[in-house]
């Protein structure tokens, strides 16, 4: 029964297969490890060059032994009947496939040692950026202590170029559950454990949007903890900054502007339990920062396009974009719903 | 399922009733009834895990899919990894162990025999109560049904706090009853390798499936332990207060992580170790030589033993140990390369200037080696750290470990099953539907698991339930999902000659493959005393001894 559905899947799946391989994608997003745009995915790209090279010698050497005795050796129809000749070791060979894989492996271990060493215990030079990442079901949040900025889900880093190295350092945080801080082009993973701070540093080369995600499972909503790091020049990251730095948009809780009711509904409701809004009495922690929602490109972690119609959906029903998400359904009237929308269009 | 009337003689089947016959089961404290219980058991939960792995596979084969929702998806997980590696591998081995290590070794069953029944039960009941959470999980909260922890259940997600409801209970019980099964096996195969031997029978004599059983079975003793412990600890933060992985009180997430690994090491060894005695006992009955390097292939599983307990932190090079922790489980990693390279060139000495004759236990064995190669390489990619802080948590890291378990153990089990099938139930598995079952597999094992390294080197990491279009994943797990299928078809041909060879298979007799150890010289199925009179070796090789008297085996070793 079972083997019918699955051979009557089977050319769905085919046809599916050429649909997508024909489905264009932009390749500078794809979060390939061997393409490496920071010091440490370098590092990591170096060794990991050294040790594909040395594994796949081995694996061509052994492959063919194996293949070539298997070939060789076959029971033939023109044998006769009597048995090989029965052999039980050799000292000599055998001692040279135990020392011969001792080196490989010294060999190896050494050139892990360095980049270890190169990676881990790099010293933060002058003009580190210094953020801390804190890792929440489901998103992130970043805090950016000595530029007074928190933000949520997209980390804005300047760009490090060799001649004035600016890079960013990040201390990683949980606040409930384990997380890992993954965008493969810049760096490898780090996890964020609650209790216990860790630790990470990127230097992109080049401006550009970079894509990671959660990379420790964290709940029910793992998969859509994605993440997205901006790198900024030097004069965007500074512009950057300042708004970011800013207070929200003042708007007045006059109730005869959709916003300032919007802003009313907002503050009079349990929105303020969870998020902030600087400025203004919104400052609950347990969600992402608002007063520059709109200045982010995504919402829910990367789970949606930060547009009008997707904010509203979020606010009306977060589990049609992501199901499993803590943002509970506030259950507004239409009204309400419309006039928050607008204020929150206004946190630029 | 057939297994239901395995190895009982003709005579007992026509005078007992069902109800007796049964009965006969549930208190068997039989050996090779118990092994066969453990097999049959163990292949019930392949097909369920099979199941659970085929839900995953059809939920990611297209991006943004929502073929079922996170919550099912995650439960999927959790469980097909906890049921492959604790109720259908473990059992698995535990059940050719029994069935074969008391005939290997010449004695006429383990040396507690009732202790060897209860630890089936535990087992047996230990994996009832985890899958008694699909019904009862939910509890008095309604917070989910069977656990979505993650096989390794990473503090502090298995807290009161982020997992109400009683899955995790399932979970952690579940597992503790089965390993107090798993120990007692263990126990029991050691005293009877080290007891029961027959007379002749020294240790450098016993045949490598024996070897490679006690080596399992003590280091069963050292890794269930600390797996036990946690669970208990974790039972007290969820019920009565304590703190020990409780973050928001002090306790530690990572002090979890190191209970789990120093067990969840060890545990691959326990489950490859086995395999390869396995592939020890079938290669050189199938090349027609004797195992190349005796001594050595001992002292290797040895070696790995013991190596395998100080590995367990490199599954935590991303958790942020400083630099001397990572490079002290490196070295320690790659050093476990070393004895598992000598096996494999140590069996390729034994494919060396032999007759190799392709029946399907051998089809497997040698597929077993390409695979098992390539997955210890890609280990070795996986124990330098830097890489692997890319590739942890990845899907290449998931590729690396089925690579393992399905192209290691898997396949090796599956030659172990064509290999001793016959002297368990007396009639030969079907070659034909062998060659089938195994080509499938072969072609779906590759489709799967090699594609599978592609996403993860792309960045995909493991355990999500979906993925957005335009990263470049799309067609790889697409091919990923269709090898899944391959696979599940290949696996119903399985059972399918298993049961139809029981019932239409030509007759084993007592030596089809012209093997060399005691298991061979007895009838097939076994008497219940297995042998009408202990027998007396020489040699490793009892076998061959008796039937080229002018040229022993005894006379080289």
């Amino acid at each position: 029964m079972l083997a019918r559905v699955a051979w009557a899947a089977l050319p769905v799946f085919l046809i599916a297969l050429v649909a997508v391989a024909a489905e264009p994608h932009d390749p500078a997003l794809v979060p390939n490890i061997f393409k490496p745009d920071s010091t440490p995915a370098d590092h990591i790209y170096g060794v990991a060059l050294f040790v594909l090279t040395v594994t796949g010698a081995i694996f061509v050497a052994v492959f063919s032994l194996l293949v070539y005795a298997i070939v060789r050796y076959r029971a033939k129809p023109e044998d006769d009947s009597h048995e090989p000749a029965q052999v039980y070791g050799s000292n000599q060979i055998e001692l040279a496939w135990t020392v011969i894989p001792v080196l490989i492996v010294v060999m190896l271990f050494l050139a892990t040692a360095r980049v270890i060493a190169q990676i881990q215990d790099a010293p933060p030079p002058p003009g580190t950026i210094n953020v801390t990442a804190v890792g929440h079901q489901f998103w992130w949040e970043f805090r950016y202590p000595d530029l007074g900025i928190v933000t949520a889900n997209e980390l804005h880093v300047p760009v490090s170029e060799p001649a004035e190295s600016t890079p960013t350092f990040l201390k990683l945080l949980s606040a409930d559950t384990d997380h890992s801080f993954w965008v493969p082009r810049l760096a490898g993973k780090t996890d964020l454990i609650p209790n216990h701070p860790n630790s990470t540093w990127i230097d992109p080369h080049h401006t550009g949007l970079y894509l990671g995600q959660c990379a420790q499972y964290c709940g029910t909503q793992h998969g859509l903890m994605l993440l997205r790091v901006y790198v900024d020049s030097r004069e965007d990251f500074k512009a950057w900054a300042n708004a970011q730095a800013a207070p929200a948009l003042v708007t007045s809780t006059d109730s005869n502007s959709e916003a300032g009711y919007g802003r009313k509904v907002f503050e009079t409701t349990s929105c303020i339990n969870c998020h902030a809004v600087k400025g203004t009495v919104a400052d609950g922690r347990f969600g992402p920062d608002l007063t520059h929602l709109m200045s982010r490109k995504t919402l829910a972690s990367g789970a949606a396009d930060n547009t009008p119609e997707k904010l509203k959906q979020w606010i009306k029903d977060p589990d049609s974009i992501k199901p499993g998400s803590l943002m509970p359904a506030m259950r507004l009237t239409e009204k309400d719903l419309n006039a928050l929308t607008a204020y929150l269009l206004t946190l630029r | 399922m057939s297994s239901e009337t395995m190895a009982l003689s003709p005579h007992a089947v026509e005078t007992q009733s069902l109800a007796e016959r049964l009965h006969g089961w549930a208190t068997t404290v039989d050996h090779k009834r118990i092994g066969v219980m453990y097999i049959g058991f163990a292949l019930i939960f392949l097909v369920i895990g099979g199941i659970e792995a085929i839900i995953m596979r059809i939920q990611l084969a297209l991006p943004n899919n929502d073929f079922v929702s996170p919550q099912v998806f995650n439960r999927m997980f959790t469980m097909h990894g906890t049921t492959m590696i604790f109720f259908v591998a473990m059992p698995i081995m535990f059940g050719f162990g029994n069935y074969t290590v008391p005939l290997l070794v010449g004695t006429r069953d383990m040396a507690f025999p009732r202790l060897n029944a209860f630890s089936f039960w535990l087992t047996a009941f230990g994996a009832l109560l985890m899958y008694f959470s699909f019904v009862g999980g939910f509890g008095l909260y309604g917070a989910g049904s069977a656990p979505d922890v993650g096989w390794f259940a990473y503090a502090p997600l298995t807290s009161k706090v982020f997992s109400p409801g009683h899955s995790s209970d399932f979970w952690s019980l579940g597992l503790i009853v089965s390993g107090f099964g798993s120990i007692g096996t263990s126990v029991n195969m050691i005293t009877t390798i080290v007891c029961s031997r027959c007379p002749g029978m020294t240790l450098n004599k016993m045949p490598l499936f024996a070897w490679m059983n006690i080596v399992m079975s003590g280091m069963v003793l050292f890794a269930i332990s600390p797996l036990t412990a946690a669970q208990i600890m974790i039972s007290l933060d969820r019920y009565l207060g304590a703190h020990f992985f409780d973050t928001q009180a002090g306790g530690s997430a990572v002090i979890w992580m190191h209970f789990f690994w120093i067990f969840g090491h060890p545990e691959v060894y326990i489950l490859i170790i086995p395999s390869f005695g396995f592939i020890s006992e079938i290669v050189p009955v199938f090349s027609r030589k004797p195992i190349f390097g005796y001594p050595i292939m001992v002292g290797a599983t040895v070696a790995i033993g013991f190596i395998s307990f100080s590995v367990w932190a490199h599954h935590m090079f991303t958790v942020g140990m400083n630099s001397w922790g990572n490079t002290f489980f490196a070295i320690t990693t790659m050093a476990v390369g070393v004895p598992t390279g000598i096996k494999i060139f140590n069996w390729l000495g034994t494919i060396w200037g032999g007759k190799i004759q392709f029946k399907t236990p051998m089809l497997f064995s040698l597929a077993f080696l390409f695979q098992f190669l390539i997955a210890g390489l890609t280990g070795i990619m996986l124990s330098s750290t830097p890489f692997n802080w890319q590739l942890s948590g990845s899907y290449f890291v998931v590729a690396h470990f089925h690579y393992v378990i399905v192209g290691g153990i898997l396949f090796a089990v599956f030659g172990g099953f064509y290999y001793w099938y016959p002297k368990i139930t007396g009639k030969m598995l079907s070659e034909r539907l062998g060659k089938l079952h195994f080509w499938l597999f072969v072609i779906g094992f590759h489709l799967t698991f090699d594609f599978m390294h592609i996403p993860g080197l792309l960045g995909m990491p493991r355990r999500i339930y979906t993925y957005e279009a335009g990263r470049g994943w799309e067609i790889w797990n697409q091919i990923v999902s269709v090898g899944a299928l391959f696979q599940g078809v290949a696996v119903l041909i399985f059972v399918f000659n298993m049961i139809w060879s029981y019932w239409k298979g030509k007759d084993a007799g007592c030596d089809p493959w012209d093997a060399w150890t005691l298991e061979w010289t007895t009838t097939s199925p076994p008497p219940e005393y297995n042998f009408a009179t202990i027998p007396t070796v020489h040699s490793s090789r009892p076998l061959w001894d008796l039937k080229h008297p002018e040229d022993p085996d005894w006379k080289y070793e």
